[in-house]
C-alpha cells in the first residue's frame, strides 16, 4: 500500500519538452513509472523520450487515460498550468515542482483548489515516491526503499538525509511527499498526515517542517486529536532571524516572532510527538517506534 | 523586496492617496534648501530599511534652519543599526489630531490576501496583534473577485473610524488593496494613517473638515514577482543599499543570510542548510551564515560558494554539506579540489561530508591536503565548531 502514487499512476508530463521536463522525465521512465503523456501547448505530435506529446492536459487525459500530472513549466506560467491541470475531467494528482511562482498566483489556485476534489502537491516541491512502485517529481529513486513508514516534508534534500539516516538502520518507506517550501501551497501536514493515517501499512511517519507559517502547529493538534499512527517530527530553522527568507519563500520568521521553530517543536511536543534534535535522532525515535 | 518610504509614498501618492509634501536629499545643503520650499516645521527622516527609526535617532521634526541643519547633519552618513544612511526624506510637519492604520497582506494560513484596519495607529501594529488581537478589524478578500466597496467600508465602519473620515479611509483602503493585487504587494501598509484637525476657524468651508494623510509607507513586494514588475525591480537597484557579502551573494545568485557566528556553511537545499545552522548551533558553535547553492552545483559555483564565506571576516571555519540528488558527489569534489587548489594558502579550515548521488567516489577524489571529510553530518559539523574554537583558543 501506499499513497497518492503507485505503479497504477498514469502521468502526464507538462513541459516535458524543456529541458528539466525532458531529464527528469527520463529519470522517471528509469525508476518505472508509468509516464504515459506530455502536455505542452504548440507541441502536440511530438514526442519525448518516446511519450507522446499533446497540445493540452485534456488531450493527454482523453488519449491516454493521464490521471495525475507533474508540472515542470517555469515560474511565469506555472499557475496557468496547475488551472489547466485542476480543470481537466480525470486527474486526481497534480504534482507542481516548479519554484518561483509569485505567492498572489498560488492565492488564485487556491481558492480553485477548494472547488476540486483533485490533490495538488507543491509548487516548489521535490514531488512525490512510492519506492519500487513510482515516483512523479524530481526525487533521487536510488535512495528510497520499500518499507512501512511514511515521510512528509517541506524540504527536499532534508528528505534525502532522513531517508539516508532511516536507510542505516533498514527502515524504508511506503510514500515519501515533500509537499514544498512556499507560503502557499496545496497539500499541507494535516492533508498528508490524513492519507498516512488511512494507510494500513504506514506504521509510523515523520514529519519534517521550518520555520514560517502555522502548518506545524495544526498538524500538532491534528495528531493529538485524531492520529493513531505514531509520528516522530524535526523542524529545521531554530536559529534563523526573524525577518530574513532562509531560502525557501515560505521559511521566515516574522518580525513579531510569529513561525518560530520554537513554536512548532513545543506544539508537536505537547501532542505527543517526539522531535529529534538532528536528522540521526529522527531515526532513533523511528526505530524506536517500529 | 521593500521599497524605501519615500518610494512607496511616489507610489502610494500616484494612486491618489494624500501625502505630506516633501523631497528626499542627499546633502545637508539640499535637505536645508528641500526644508524652506516646504516650509518649517518639518520632518527629516533616514531613508533606510531598518524597523525603529525614530527611536535610533533617525527621525527629528525641527524648526527653525538652524535646527534642520543639525539634524540633517547628524542624519545624514550616520550609522544605523549597520546601516549607513545616504538620504533623507524632508517631509512637512503634519498636525494630527488621531493615528489610524490601514493595511493589506496574505494570510497565508487562509491562502487569501486579508485587508485590516485599527484605531490605534502609530505604534507597532504587530505588538497591538499581540496584546489586543480584537482592535484590529480583518476583512478576508476572495483573489478571483478582488476586494468589494462594500468590503472597505464594512471594515473601516467595524473598526470604530469616526464617521466624517470614514468615507476617506475606506477610500484609501480600497486603493491600497487595489495596488497590492497591482503590484504584486506582500505586504503594505500604511502606519500612522493621520486624521488631521479642522481648521474651525477657517472661512473656507473645506477646511472646517478634518482629513487623513499617510505619514509613513511601508510597501513590500513579492521578490518571486519581480519579472512582472520591471518598474519596481528599478526602484530596488536605485534603493542600492544592504550587507556587501548579500549583495555579493545577489550577484552569485546564492540564497544567502549572513548571521553574527563564526563557521561559515554551504549547502544544497533550503531545509538541509537550515538543519546545518542548527546543527552548529546545537554541538556549540555559532553559525556565520546560510548559503544554499541550489541543485546541480557545478565547479564555478562551488568556487563562488567559497569565496562569499572566505570573505566574510567573522568566519573561522567552515562545513560544506551536500546531499546529491541530482547533483553529484564526484562532481561536487573535483569541484572543491579546483577551487581550493588555486589558492596558495587555504584561509580557513574547510570540512566536506558528500552524501547521495556518487557520493563515495567524491570522498575519494576530495584532497585530504586541501580539506578535511567526515562521513557523516553531525561529525562534520562538530569538526567545523572544534576548528571554530581552536582558532579563537
Amino acid at each position: 500500500m501506499s499513497v497518492l502514487v503507485d505503479e497504477d499512476t498514469r502521468v502526464v508530463v507538462q513541459g516535458i519538452t524543456g529541458g528539466e521536463g525532458k531529464f527528469h522525465t527520463e529519470q522517471m521512465l528509469e525508476y518505472g513509472t508509468n509516464v504515459v503523456a506530455g502536455a505542452v501547448p504548440g507541441k502536440g505530435g511530438q514526442a519525448v523520450a518516446g511519450v507522446p506529446v499533446y497540445d493540452t492536459v485534456q488531450g493527454a487525459v482523453r488519449e491516454e487515460d493521464a490521471d495525475a500530472s507533474v508540472v515542470f513549466v517555469p515560474p511565469a506560467f506555472a499557475a496557468d498550468a496547475i488551472f489547466e491541470a485542476l480543470d481537466a475531467d480525470g486527474l486526481d494528482l497534480v504534482v507542481a515542482i516548479t519554484e518561483g511562482i509569485p505567492t498572489q498566483d498560488m492565492s488564485t489556485v487556491n481558492r480553485k483548489l477548494a472547488e476540486t476534489d483533485t490533490h495538488l502537491v507543491g509548487p516548489n516541491c521535490p514531488g512525490v515516491i512510492t519506492p519500487g512502485e513510482a515516483k512523479l517529481g524530481i526525487l533521487p529513486g536510488n535512495i528510497f526503499s520499500e518499507g512501512n513508514v511514511g515521510l512528509v516534508s517541506r524540504s527536499g534534500t532534508l528528505t534525502y538525509q532522513v531517508v539516508d539516516n532511516l536507510s542505516q538502520r533498514g527502515i524504508g518507506q511506503t510514500t515519501a511527499i515533500g509537499i514544498g517550501g512556499d507560503p502557499i501551497i496545496g497539500t499541507d501536514f494535516v492533508d498528508a498526515l490524513e492519507l498516512f493515517e488511512a494507510d494500513p501499512e504506514t506504521e509510523a511517519v515523520v514529519m519534517c517542517g521550518e520555520i514560517g507559517g502555522e502548518d506545524e502547529e495544526e498538524a500538532a493538534r491534528y495528531i493529538g486529536e485524531q492520529m493513531d499512527t505514531p509520528v516522530v517530527g524535526f523542524i529545521a530553522g531554530r536559529t534563523a532571524p526573524p525577518g530574513k527568507r532562509m531560502g525557501h519563500a515560505g521559511a521566515i520568521v516574522s518580525g513579531s516572532g510569529a513561525g518560530t521553530a520554537e513554536s512548532k517543536i513545543s506544539a508537536l511536543e505537547d501532542n505527543g510527538v517526539p522531535v529529534g534534535d538532528t536528522p540521526d535522532e529522527i531515526a532513533d525515535h523511528v526505530a524506536e517506534l517500529l | 523586496m521593500r521599497l524605501h518610504e519615500y518610494q512607496a509614498k511616489e507610489v502610494f501618492a500616484d494612486a491618489g492617496i494624500p501625502t505630506p509634501d516633501a523631497q528626499l536629499a542627499e546633502t545637508v545643503e539640499a535637505a536645508i534648501g528641500a526644508a524652506e520650499s516646504i516650509g518649517y516645521p518639518v520632518a527629516i527622516k533616514a531613508q533606510v530599511h531598518v524597523g525603529g527609526r525614530g527611536k535610533a535617532g533617525g527621525i527629528k521634526l525641527v524648526e527653525p534652519e538652524s535646527a534642520a541643519r543639525a539634524a540633517a547633519e547628524s542624519i545624514l552618513g550616520m550609522d544605523l543599526k549597520g546601516y549607513r544612511v545616504s538620504r533623507v526624506l524632508v517631509e512637512e510637519a503634519v498636525d494630527f489630531v488621531d493615528e489610524l492604520y490601514v493595511g493589506v497582506t496574505m494570510d497565508r494560513g487562509e491562502g487569501r490576501p486579508v485587508a485590516m484596519v485599527s484605531t490605534r495607529g502609530g505604534v507597532n501594529i504587530e505588538e497591538v496583534a499581540h496584546e489586543d488581537p480584537d482592535a484590529i478589524v480583518r476583512e478576508h478578500v476572495d483573489p478571483a473577485f478582488g476586494m468589494f466597496p462594500f468590503q472597505a467600508r464594512k471594515a473601516v465602519y467595524e473598526a470604530g473610524v469616526d464617521r466624517d473620515i470614514a468615507g476617506d479611509v475606506a477610500s484609501i483602503l480600497q486603493t491600497l488593496y487595489q495596488l497590492w493585487e497591482e503590484k504584486d504587494g506582500s505586504d503594505i501598509e500604511i502606519n500612522p494613517l493621520m486624521v488631521t484637525s479642522a481648521d474651525s476657524g477657517s472661512a473656507d468651508e473645506s477646511q472646517a473638515e478634518r482629513g487623513v494623510i499617510a505619514a509613513d509607507a511601508v510597501m513590500n513586494v513579492d521578490d518571486d514577482a519581480l519579472f512582472r514588475q520591471p518598474e519596481l525591480a528599478e526602484m530596488e537597484a536605485a534603493a542600492g543599499e544592504g550587507d556587501t557579502l548579500e549583495v555579493k551573494a545577489d550577484e552569485y545568485g546564492f540564497d544567502y543570510v549572513r548571521l553574527d557566528g563564526n563557521v561559515g556553511i554551504i549547502g544544497n537545499g533550503a531545509g538541509l542548510v537550515m538543519t546545518t545552522l542548527d546543527l552548529v548551533d546545537y554541538y556549540g558553535g555559532s553559525p556565520a551564515n546560510f548559503l544554499d547553492v541550489g541543485g546541480g552545483a557545478k565547479a564555478q559555483r562551488i568556487a563562488n560558494a567559497l569565496d562569499m564565506v572566505f570573505s566574510d571576516e567573522n568566519v573561522d571555519s567552515v562545513v560544506f554539506n551536500i546531499f546529491g540528488g541530482i547533483t553529484r558527489g564526484d562532481e561536487v569534489a573535483n569541484g572543491i579540489n579546483q577551487a581550493l587548489s588555486e589558492f596558495d594558502e587555504i584561509p580557513k579550515e574547510v570540512v566536506v561530508r558528500l552524501a547521495g548521488t556518487n557520493a563515495e567516489e567524491g570522498m575519494e577524489i576530495l584532497n585530504e591536503d586541501l580539506v578535511t571529510v567526515e562521513d557523516t553530518l553531525e561529525d562534520a559539523v562538530k569538526r567545523a565548531v572544534e576548528y571554530a574554537q581552536e582558532v579563537n583558543a
